[in-house]
């Protein structure tokens, strides 16, 4: 069984007026399933309001199912003796570094995870280490997180959520707030958790760029999972992708343009290379 | 730039002082402040300008620096000297136009001055040399037994921190708040007093709305890090007495007993010398 597991998940948003009437019911995540194996990097797409920051808070236990279920390694999360297990299971980056950045010395905050868990000082410091050192911040680590750059803050994040040892690191909109400069810094740093010390990756955004790395990409309209499958299956839906308001990278896009004007490119081009590749096949 | 500012105007240094636990600091400090209001006579406050001099001296804070601390209260201790010095009854010693200055209101006024003025160069070599974290910390460790009357002493220090961590982040979002406003034609600066507090509204409503924002961001991005309250939990740096903490503490009760011992015999014994 993979690391995570939704089926049939369903959560609404009810607004209610002063009185506590309900006044109306948003949907923002129907009917949605997933399966993730321990040591992907799935990346979850959608323009604003597809319902993929609900999801992902799904599966670390902040909010819990209205419908279906959602099982974190194994455990049902809306069982209650497990919402600790699965917070560690499951660590979660937010959005705005500033505002999950709790201490005041870069290392302090790293060890902050840790400290909730109850770990032993002395290994709380070798955690810190090797999490600061896993995402290139160590020689920061006597520094303010005011000082630091975006990128940077949102890296110390990271660390901080690798110091809880979790198996999975779910990372929602990581690089919405950042310059070009941080997100290349943020997103090389979640591709190196990935692929050196095997965390399961869950990367929620809308930029398409950071997306073709990924083994596997869901796309999200309106709550529900709209396309499914390796970039290349998703990028070749280009005309979909349109619909749904969502950019695909230039090369993609181009090569898309020069197949419908009869050159025999392939289907989900990504990169440079292959892009290259395909038009030395096309005037040979 | 704004997020420079540090509260408590720590200042970076590695000496003794720095690096005593900051229970030791702030015990002392209370003691000290006491101190000065116990002692009597010439004797005891001799003994604790010695006791703060040497103090400075091992905090390596230069004393610029604590006189600069000392500025913003002058205004406020002047008129406490001029109270002093005109409106205490007896002997009368000078007349000045309709006012008299007594013998009693010259030892009042200078007394006075000798105690805020220590009390102030006292309390802000602890906040010199001590960091708010460690602060908090000291506070968190100091006051756990009021635990057991069900005040939550971690809760209260951590809300400290917090508040610490997120100052220079709010004082950078009003400055960008007031920028915006003002590229909006707003005006802070004219009219009266009333008119003035009245333009702050436009400033004042989106940085609560903000800092509502952010304080609910923080407390989901804390429940995601396993953060559920003091209970279980292990400290990173945690802080436990020394061999020099001991030493401080030997020091300052050495410090009391000179003070209490010579407020009550330096005159005799000066006067012993001299008969």
């Amino acid at each position: 069984m993979g690391i995570i597991k939704v089926r049939d998940l369903v959560y609404e948003y009810i607004r209610r007026d002063e009185e506590g009437n309900v006044e109306g019911i948003t949907t923002a995540v129907d009917d949605v399933s997933l399966d993730i194996e321990q040591g992907d990097f799935v990346a979850v797409l959608g323009h604003n309001g597809s319902g993929k920051s609900t999801l992902a808070k799904h599966l670390n236990a902040i909010l819990y199912p209205a419908e279906g279920t959602v099982w974190v390694d194994g455990k049902d999360t809306k069982e209650e003796k497990y919402v600790w297990d699965i917070r560690q299971t499951a660590g979660m980056v937010f959005q705005n570094p500033d505002n999950q950045i709790i201490g005041q010395i870069v290392e302090e905050d790293v060890g902050f995870g840790p400290e909730n868990m109850g770990v032993p000082t002395k290994e709380i410091w070798e955690r810190v280490e090797e999490s600061l050192k896993a995402v290139g911040m160590y020689q920061f680590r006597k520094f303010s997180p005011n000082k630091l750059s975006g990128g940077q803050k949102q890296r110390v994040s990271i660390a901080g959520v690798i110091a809880m040892h979790p198996k999975c690191i779910v990372l929602d909109e990581p690089t919405a707030m950042l310059d070009p400069q941080g997100r290349r810094e943020v997103i090389r740093a979640v591709r190196a958790l990935n692929d050196v010390e095997r965390i399961t990756v869950i990367l929620i955004t809308h930029y398409m760029e950071e997306v073709i790395y990924a083994d596997k990409v869901y796309v999200m309209d309106q709550g529900k999972v709209a396309i499914q499958g390796t970039p290349r299956e998703v990028f070749s839906e280009v005309e979909k992708l349109k619909e749904l308001r969502l950019d695909v990278p230039q090369v993609t896009l181009l090569a898309h343009e020069l197949a419908k004007e009869g050159f025999p490119m392939p289907k989900g081009v990504l990169t440079n290379r292959e892009f290259r590749e395909a038009l030395d096949q096309c005037m040979r | 730039m704004l997020r420079d500012i540090t509260l408590g105007q720590y200042y970076q240094a590695d000496s003794v002082i720095h690096r005593l636990d900051p229970r030791v600091k702030l015990g002392t400090t209370i003691l000290f402040i006491i101190s000065l209001f116990v002692f009597d006579g010439v004797g005891g406050y001799v003994t604790a300008a010695l006791f703060l001099a040497l103090v400075i001296r091992l905090s390596g804070v230069p004393f610029r620096f604590m006189v600069k601390g000392m500025k913003s209260i002058v205004f406020l201790l002047s008129i406490t000297v001029i109270f002093n010095l005109f409106l205490t009854p007896g002997e009368p010693i000078l007349h000045l136009w309709k006012l008299t200055v007594t013998q009693e209101g010259v030892r009042l006024a200078v007394l006075l001055s000798i105690r805020l003025g220590f009390l102030i160069i006292g309390s802000s070599v602890m906040t010199l040399t001590t960091t708010p974290n460690q602060l908090t910390d000291g506070l968190e460790k100091m006051l756990k037994p009021l635990n057991k009357v069900k005040v939550p002493v971690h809760e209260i220090a951590m809300m400290m921190s917090i508040a610490l961590r997120f100052i220079p982040i709010l004082m950078e979002e009003t400055d960008k708040i007031m920028k915006a406003q003002l590229a909006r034609c707003a005006d802070f600066e004219s009219g009266n007093l009333v008119k003035k507090a009245k333009s702050l509204v436009p400033l004042l409503v989106p940085l609560f709305i903000s800092a509502f924002r952010r304080a609910n961001d923080l407390a989901m991005a804390m429940e995601a890090r396993c953060y559920r309250g003091g209970e279980h939990r292990t400290k990173m740096k945690p802080l436990h007495y020394e061999r020099r903490d001991y030493i401080a503490y030997l020091v300052v009760l050495c410090y009391l007993a000179a003070g209490v011992f010579l407020g009550k015999f330096l005159p005799l014994l000066l006067g012993s010398v001299f008969a």
